[in-house]
């Protein structure tokens, strides 16, 4: 029998995953777009207010918001990406079985793992879409194109953790790991990453550290470009680091499932 | 006839249900090791991190460098987030997935008892955490004073005040959509209690109602126990706290009385 082709495969999915967006979408509601805004309120405003703007001290941020607005966004994208990829993905193979039945169709191995993190993408592009959008009126965009790059730096971002983190759950037996992954992972992450401080204030050998982590090419990415103040060559590595992790990280998912569910 | 059968009393129904849940939970040690890193984490990151990008903020008439005002609200933070999380999901899924309160009262012990053991193992629990945190403080010398010894019993009671009343809520949700509106509620008392930033962020009648909630009071007492400048309004805070916990306590044994014994 020949295979079915990738893009079949996708489009035979994209009625299923509809439904699924169609029946949860409202309970995403708080966690992608309230929360982070509470956050850009809290910490950018009014924790702002108190903060010695001084763009020597900021990365070249006028201000305390216009600096960390840009890596909230980025550290949203890699939270949204992490909660998509472990819980749901754990349903869809042990808990409800989707996977099982649709594999019992003509559908294989790659075509799961691209619709499910197809899905992922669109989630990504709506909740950090909504986001920038959001943060237009507040002021903090230095350019009317920067913004953009910044948004497919999240995007790109939030994709590099999907495609990781499910290779990690294809893996997992016992799902008690995911919170251990939450706090020793995501959570240190969140806060040491460059989205609220600058890194140099780590110290020369913390600093280091959190450069080497995916979330700060990120960050700073989204932050270099919305706040017009662009290295090209830092930009190219940050890039170029992003993209080699999604790359690798999606022949990491694939083999993951295909062991779990096929071999 | 014989004693044999006599019911517990109350503290022997309590000890019973604590090592109840001592057992069960001592499969997860990973996730009891770890929930001790977030608050500190947090002082690292909000606390040494953004400190160095401010100068001092002036607390009761007291000076203090940024860490240290950050320091106490990670405490009561903490001691609110893990009561809420303990008191609402856990409560939530042993009371209507795997009906552990039904099998409970099926024998001699009482609503009660479940209300007073859920609460006395979620401060077993949050007060250690506590008191390393303190612990943690004391080694970064983030504390000025002597009243921080009772900032513990203090991240007891906002740990024991919350406890309740979300407790009592809980018994009010039908499905885990519900869960929704505990975050709702949860994220902005975490992040407008004054917990980041001094109350005069706020202006006018704002500033009044973050000073009724009641993790903002719990975060000004631990503030003013870590920092030694106590007032009048630390006594508003305690029995503020203990009355919510009462009232939340009182709810919660009526609500399970009606949920499972009607």
């Amino acid at each position: 029998m020949a295979d079915l082709a990738l893009r079949d495969g996708l489009s035979r999915q994209v009625d299923y995953w509809w439904t699924v967006y169609r029946r949860t979408w409202r309970s995403s509601v708080v966690s992608s777009f309230l929360s982070p805004l509470l956050y850009v309120v809290a910490m950018g405003v009014l924790l702002g207010g108190f903060v010695d703007a001084d763009p020597d001290t900021l990365e070249g941020a006028p201000s305390y918001l216009a600096f960390v607005v840009p890596g909230l966004v980025a550290a949203h994208a890699m939270q949204t990406a992490v909660g998509e990829t472990t819980y749901p993905v754990m349903g869809l193979i042990k808990w409800q079985r989707v996977y099982d039945s649709m594999l019992a169709t003509p559908l294989q191995v790659q075509h799961l793992v691209a619709s499910t993190l197809g899905f992922v993408a669109f989630r990504l592009i709506t909740t950090c879409g909504v986001y920038m959008l959001v943060l237009a009126p507040f002021g903090v965009f230095e350019s009317w194109w920067g913004p953009f790059l910044a948004f497919g730096a999240q995007v790109l971002t939030g994709m590099v953790f999907a495609v990781w983190v499910y290779g990690f759950t294809a893996r997992l037996h016992n799902e008690e790991a995911f919170g251990v992954l939450f706090r020793l992972g995501v959570f240190p992450l969140f806060l040491f990453s460059g989205a609220f401080f600058p890194v140099d204030n780590l110290g020369e050998v913390g600093a280091w550290a959190a450069r080497i982590t995916p979330l700060w090419h990120g960050v700073n990415l989204s932050r270099m470009f919305c706040l017009d103040h662009v290295t090209w060559w830092v930009a190219g590595v940050n890039v170029l680091v992003l993209v080699v992790l999604l790359v690798v990280g999606w022949a990491w998912a694939l083999t993951g499932l295909r062991k779990r569910l096929v071999w | 006839m014989s004693t044999a059968h006599s019911p517990l009393t109350s503290t022997q129904a309590l000890r019973l249900l604590v090592l109840r849940n001592y057992l069960v939970y001592r499969d997860s040690w990973k996730l009891f090791l770890t929930g001790f890193l977030e608050p500190v984490l947090y002082l690292f990151s909000i606390g040494l991190g953004v400190g160095q990008l401010i100068e001092t903020f002036e607390f009761n008439g007291e000076t203090i460098p940024y860490a240290e005002f950050v320091a106490p609200a990670m405490l009561a933070a903490s001691a609110f987030n893990g009561a809420l999380l303990d008191s609402t999901f856990n409560v939530f899924f042993k009371l209507k997935f795997i009906k552990l309160y039904d099998q409970i009262l099926a024998t001699p012990l009482t609503t009660g008892d479940v209300a007073r053991a859920e609460i006395v193992w979620g401060q077993l629990r949050g007060g250690s955490y506590s008191a390393a945190f303190l612990l943690v403080m004391l080694a970064l010398g983030l504390i000025d004073s002597w009243w921080a010894v009772l900032a513990l019993p203090a991240a007891l009671l906002i740990g024991f005040a919350f406890s309740a009343v979300c407790m009592a809520l809980t018994t009010y949700m039908t499905s885990w959509q519900d869960f929704d509106k505990v975050t709702l509620v949860q994220v902005p008392l975490f992040l407008f209690s004054a917990t980041f930033f001094p109350i005069t962020a706020f202006d006018g009648w704002l500033r009044w109602v973050v000073e009724c909630t009641p993790l903002y009071r719990g975060v000004v007492l631990c503030r003013e126990l870590t920092t030694g400048a106590l007032s009048w309004s630390s006594a508003v805070s305690v029995v503020y706290l203990v009355l919510m916990g009462l009232a939340g306590l009182y709810v919660v044994r009526r609500r399970l009385d009606a949920l499972l014994l009607t």
